[in-house]
């Protein structure tokens, strides 16, 4: 039996609550974020991610609280994220229960930041996410939510992210974000090739075959999305049926 | 029934206790001598990288400590891989109670191995209305190969092993704590071994070694 793909809910939370935009605007209100992940951790979510959109210095004690909460109630692995800066930052957050924290903007910023962490924590819990766009033709990296470009290329940047010990890449294709037209699955392919760690795809989940494509064409190691889960417009047990029923390993 | 969690300062400790708690038992962090020597049950975690996480355990002595415990101990993760005789990363001395020396994944090209896979030839009591190939979470980039103390095996490219056992020492390479209903089961097979331990020693695989 090979290493199953895993699908990966992600729960963004404002104010303690989850909330999940279109191309990150738009905020709608989808539940309170606890008893969503213990919902998805019942139904087969293989892991689950929450980001912090509204991270600042007053929010960080919330998210503490929020993750302790989580961690008290489901029994599968979750990564937190959202203005994460520093050595403290991921202290707080692991010592709280938190299995890997997901760090953005701040590793753009300082990448011996990557470095520390995996020197502290291991590489196993530190998961880099990069936003990118494609601009006419060439990945840029994206910050603040993918307000901000920079002059990273996502290619050199994710090589870079490995090289520093990161453990995972959380790739989000900012172009395919909220439009459910299915995941950026050319890029994923050579994200993938170029590292020799796991890569999660993310951005543009809207249908089962998304899912089956993102894995098999896309190669990538697991599939974040949201809405289509929130909005229970697929069912992971569903979902993981027909991934099995396509030949793709899942944990069932 | 006494549990305790050794706190050797590494890694995520509150999702073992929470995982203790559901299953309705408070484990102790703990790095007092007495306490341990004294637990019906411990639990020896660890995340991180080993050479850093052996010094602190030699830095607390708990490195002459746990070999000596004659109660049920469950090594998990960092934790099971700081019992065998070396490891790899960082050129690390063990515990020495598992006589395997834990090597880095090189035939495959994802490393670390992050995600759900699945165990099988399982032997003992930990395994306790487990079946074979049930799904648990996994998450390192060094193992322990398949040795005399193998009770258990996993594929990631190579058949190595996902859990160990000698006498009253377990080790486990996954995640008990995050493998859903599964890991329950298993934890709660631990916690129902006899604490003074008899019963389940000297367990062979012939066929794996």
């Amino acid at each position: 039996m090979p290493l199953t793909k895993r699908i990966i809910p992600c729960l963004d939370i404002k104010n303690g609550r989850t909330v999940k935009g279109v191309n990150f605007v738009n905020l709608r209100d989808a539940g309170d974020p606890v008893e969503l992940a213990k919902l998805y951790s019942e139904n087969g979510a293989d892991e689950l991610v929450f980001l912090d959109i509204s991270a600042t210095e007053e929010k960080r004690k919330t998210l503490a609280n929020l993750v302790l909460k989580v961690a008290e109630a489901i029994n599968i692995p979750f990564t937190v994220g959202g203005g994460i800066s520093s050595v403290q930052d991921v202290a707080v957050l692991l010592n709280n229960g938190a299995d890997k924290v997901s760090i953005n903007s701040a590793a753009v910023k300082n990448p011996t930041l990557i470095n520390n962490l995996v020197a502290k924590f291991g590489t196993q819990c530190i998961v880099v996410a990069i936003d990118a766009k494609n601009i006419n033709g060439e990945w840029i990296v994206h910050l603040v939510g993918g307000k901000v470009p920079t002059q990273l290329n996502l290619f050199d940047w994710a090589k870079e992210v490995a090289a520093r010990g990161a453990g995972e890449i959380l790739f989000t294709a900012m172009d395919n974000d909220g439009t459910k037209a299915g995941f950026a699955n050319e890029a994923l392919a050579k994200l993938s090739a170029l590292v020799n760690i796991p890569v999660i795809a993310s951005g543009g989940a809207g249908s089962i075959q998304h899912f089956s494509d993102t894995f098999t064409v896309g190669n990538a190691d697991a599939a974040l999305a949201a809405s289509v889960f929130h909005f229970k417009e697929i069912e992971i047990s569903e979902l993981k049926k027909e991934l099995e029923k396509q030949g793709v390993p899942v944990r069932i | 029934m006494n549990v305790v969690i050794i706190d050797y300062g590494a890694g995520n400790i509150k999702s073992i206790q929470f995982a203790l708690k559901r299953l309705g038992y408070q484990g102790v962090l703990t790095s007092d001598e007495t306490e341990i020597r004294t637990a019906d049950y411990v639990v020896f975690p660890g995340v991180g990288e080993a050479s850093s996480a052996m010094e602190k355990l030699r830095e607390s002595g708990l490195d002459t400590l746990i070999p000596t415990l004659t109660q049920p101990v469950l090594g998990i993760c960092l934790g099971m891989q700081l019992m065998c005789t070396t490891s790899e990363e960082g050129s690390t001395k063990g515990l020495g109670i598992f006589e395997v020396d834990v090597v880095k994944f090189s035939s495959v090209k994802k490393i670390p191995q992050i995600g759900w896979n699945t165990i099988e030839n399982l032997k003992g009591n930990l395994f306790t209305d487990v079946s074979e190939k049930e799904y648990i979470y996994m998450v390192h980039s060094y193992y322990a190969p398949v040795c005399k103390e193998t009770i258990a095996t996993t594929d990631y490219s190579i058949t190595y092993s996902a859990a160990l056992q000698k006498d009253n020492f377990y080790g486990v390479q996954f995640h008990p704590e995050k493998s859903s209903a599964i890991g329950e089961v298993i934890l709660k097979n631990f916690l129902n071994l006899n604490s003074s331990f008899e019963g389940d020693m000297g367990i062979v695989n012939p066929e794996l070694t």
